[in-house]
């Protein structure tokens, strides 16, 4: 299995992790070989998940930009509401496979700690998560959802106390205790082999959408579109039409208060090349190499890193990553919720903005398929909070 | 022979066990950091291990967490340890001085300049707690030109073929056995199995040994020594040093 994206990605750990990195890897490509795990996979998928989730046509907003088609891959569709559970599910079944009864994972909005959590209860395993305090406090109905579906949820007080801190401590957690726990990381970061795993387990996202655009408008969609934090929901859309060179892949990261004032999570965009949790890869850090705390209005997004193979796209050109910042994904968000009467995350409303920006400046032929990563359910505190405070700042 | 070699050839001569001294720099503050280097130095280490802080410790347990912190808030970075690393050598020109941080802390500063920089202050040796075998070639490419070596890290998950591979092209090095599966300051393995299992290692590699995380005392660590050479102190260290 390669283990390097060009200069990217690798294996920065603990010497104490290398073995069970190596053990991981090894029942990872034996799993891939095996029909039978990809045959309950998929099972599962379809008849737990709900899998294959449509393609919806965004036929008012469309219309009201007046330019490119936008199709929406509605992942927020899935089980437990976004895109996450995909990897979950792959996961917990490589960690049954392996003989771990225990399951840990990082989260930040806690849309990963409830796909962790499900799975866990689904295949009867001990599950812990580790979550940021602040993001505890942000996201208290997910924290709740967590403990309803039988997880112990960890807060984090150290360092910003979000993602970054919440993944620390599970690899803490993971480097005592790796004989009898299985690390479910949630993006495509980390050490090698998570960021192939995890494309790997969510390109289910982009195999279907490819499908379905040529079946439903006979052909492949000019752009495709997905926010990057980690870059999960991106990798498992881009990886469907990865050899698709007409086909222009899009991630867009958070711009938070925007570039300049430095509050952001735009890892590619505002970085340098580092190593963190694992990777080499983009970074946001001071000259001396100290990571820095990032904001974006959605927790999710809310990360210093991104996942190696990003880097990898973004630097070869295969990928081409935007910013869209706080004002114009709410914007996109109010935008989809009176168009399409669709709420969408906070996540996944910094590409639906992408999608705003460019749809006027093509065609009406074009297509721009965008993947709608998850539901706003979880976000309706954040956007009263934020309209809250833009009002009073505009006072 | 180095300096790493000439102290373990010494501390073998008078019969002990080498004590391997870890502080985290900047913590509580600059100047007393290096204090704390010197009261060690006089109370029988024989070499320092100088941490450099890192915003995301994952190794490291809550009391060098807390020591990286209020570091950190110092604003201590790689470049001010280095300041401080001539007139140290000058006091002590026969102290191996050990690097000791994480990989983004060097990666950052530009590996060659690093390299160079710390061979010419009078550094001895580099341990990087997350570079493991795989990956630790892009530093020793530009450490062995500076004639600057390298500490690798062995643990109690890594298997006997590893424990070979990673000491090796490191003869002028020592290997660091961490002790436990976890974080540093934690121990859980009782002493006789430790002793016993740094008897296996040792047994593999031609480079002195020195066991690592939990340990207390220099009189604790030469009783887990008995069958290796050397001992590591730091989170008890920390600690004391924090508190002053």
């Amino acid at each position: 299995m390669k283990t390097h994206y060009g200069i990217y990605g690798g294996q920065y750990v603990a010497e104490t992790l290398m073995t069970p990195l190596h053990e991981l890897e090894r029942a990872y490509a034996d799993a891939k070989r095996d029909p039978a795990f990809a045959a309950e996979f998929k099972d599962i998928l379809r008849h737990y998940v709900g899998r294959e989730t449509p393609i919806t046509f965004a036929r008012r907003l469309s219309e009201h930009l007046g330019g490119a088609r936008i199709l929406l891959k509605r992942e927020d569709l899935n089980h437990t509401g976004a895109h996450k559970v995909n990897n979950t599910v792959g996961q917990a079944l490589l960690a049954r496979r392996m003989g771990k009864r225990r399951l840990i994972a990082e989260t930040g909005a806690g849309m990963h700690g409830v796909a962790t959590a499900t799975v866990a209860a689904l295949f009867g395993l001990e599950c812990e998560i580790y979550m940021g305090a602040l993001d505890v406090e942000r996201q208290a109905p997910n924290v709740e959802r967590m403990k309803m579906l039988g997880a112990k949820v960890h807060a984090v007080e150290e360092g910003s106390a979000t993602l970054k801190d919440a993944m620390n401590e599970a690899i803490r957690d993971w480097t005592a205790n790796c004989d009898d726990t299985f690390y479910v990381i949630g993006t495509v970061a980390g050490p090698h082999p998570y960021p192939a795993m995890v494309r790997d387990f969510q390109s289910v996202i982009g195999r279907e959408a490819r499908r379905q655009c040529l079946r439903e408008y006979g052909r492949l969609p000019d752009q495709a579109i997905a926010c990057v934090g980690g870059g999960s929901n991106a990798m498992g859309l881009f990886a469907g039409f990865m050899r698709d060179m007409s086909v222009r892949l899009v991630g867009v990261e958070a711009g938070g208060r925007g570039l300049a004032t430095g509050e952001h999570a735009a890892s590619i965009n505002g970085g340098r090349v580092g190593v963190l949790h694992g990777a080499k890869t983009y970074l946001l850090q001071t000259p001396s190499g100290q990571v820095i705390d990032t904001y974006s209005v959605s927790a999710g997004l809310d990360y210093p890193g991104v996942g190696p193979e990003h880097a990898y796209l973004a630097d070869t050109k295969r990928a081409e990553y935007t910013v869209v910042d706080d004002a114009e994904a709410i914007a996109a968000f109010d935008a989809l919720c009176r168009y399409e009467g669709i709420i969408p995350a906070l996540e996944s409303s910094h590409a639906v903005a992408e999608a705003i920006r460019r749809a006027p400046l093509l065609p009406q032929d074009a297509i721009l398929l965008v993947n709608l990563s998850g539901r706003g359910d979880k976000d309706m505190h954040s956007v009263m909070e934020y309209r809250r405070r833009t009002a009073a700042e505009a006072k | 022979m180095n300096r790493i070699q000439q102290t373990f050839e010494r501390c073998r001569r008078e019969g002990k066990a080498a004590y391997v001294a870890y502080l985290t720099m900047g913590a509580p503050t600059l100047a007393k950091s290096l204090a704390a280097a010197e009261t060690l130095i006089g109370e029988g280490a024989d070499i320092l291990e100088l941490g450099v802080p890192f915003s995301d410790p994952v190794a490291d347990g809550a009391v060098i967490r807390r020591a990286a912190d209020a570091a950190l808030k110092n604003g201590v970075t790689l470049a001010d340890v280095l300041a401080e690393i001539p007139a140290l050598r000058r006091r002590h020109p026969d102290t191996p001085l050990v690097i000791f941080t994480y990989y983004n802390v060097i990666f950052s500063y530009g590996l060659k300049r690093f390299a160079d920089e710390a061979a010419a202050c009078g550094v001895d040796a580099v341990l990087v707690v997350d570079l493991p075998l795989e990956e630790r070639r892009e530093l020793l490419d530009v450490l062995r030109p500076a004639g600057l070596t390298l500490v690798p890290l062995v643990a109690p998950t890594t298997g006997p073929e590893r424990i070979r591979a990673s000491a090796k092209g490191l003869e002028d090095s020592f290997l660091y056995a961490v002790t436990v599966k976890g974080t540093t300051g934690q121990r859980d393995a009782m002493p006789s199995e430790l002793v016993a299992r740094l008897g296996a290692i040792k047994a593999l590699v031609d480079i002195p040994v020195v066991a690592g995380f939990g340990i207390r005392t220099p009189e604790e660590g030469a009783a887990v020594a008995a069958q290796c050479d050397g001992f590591v102190i730091g989170s008890a260290l920390v600690e004391r040093f924090m508190r002053q």
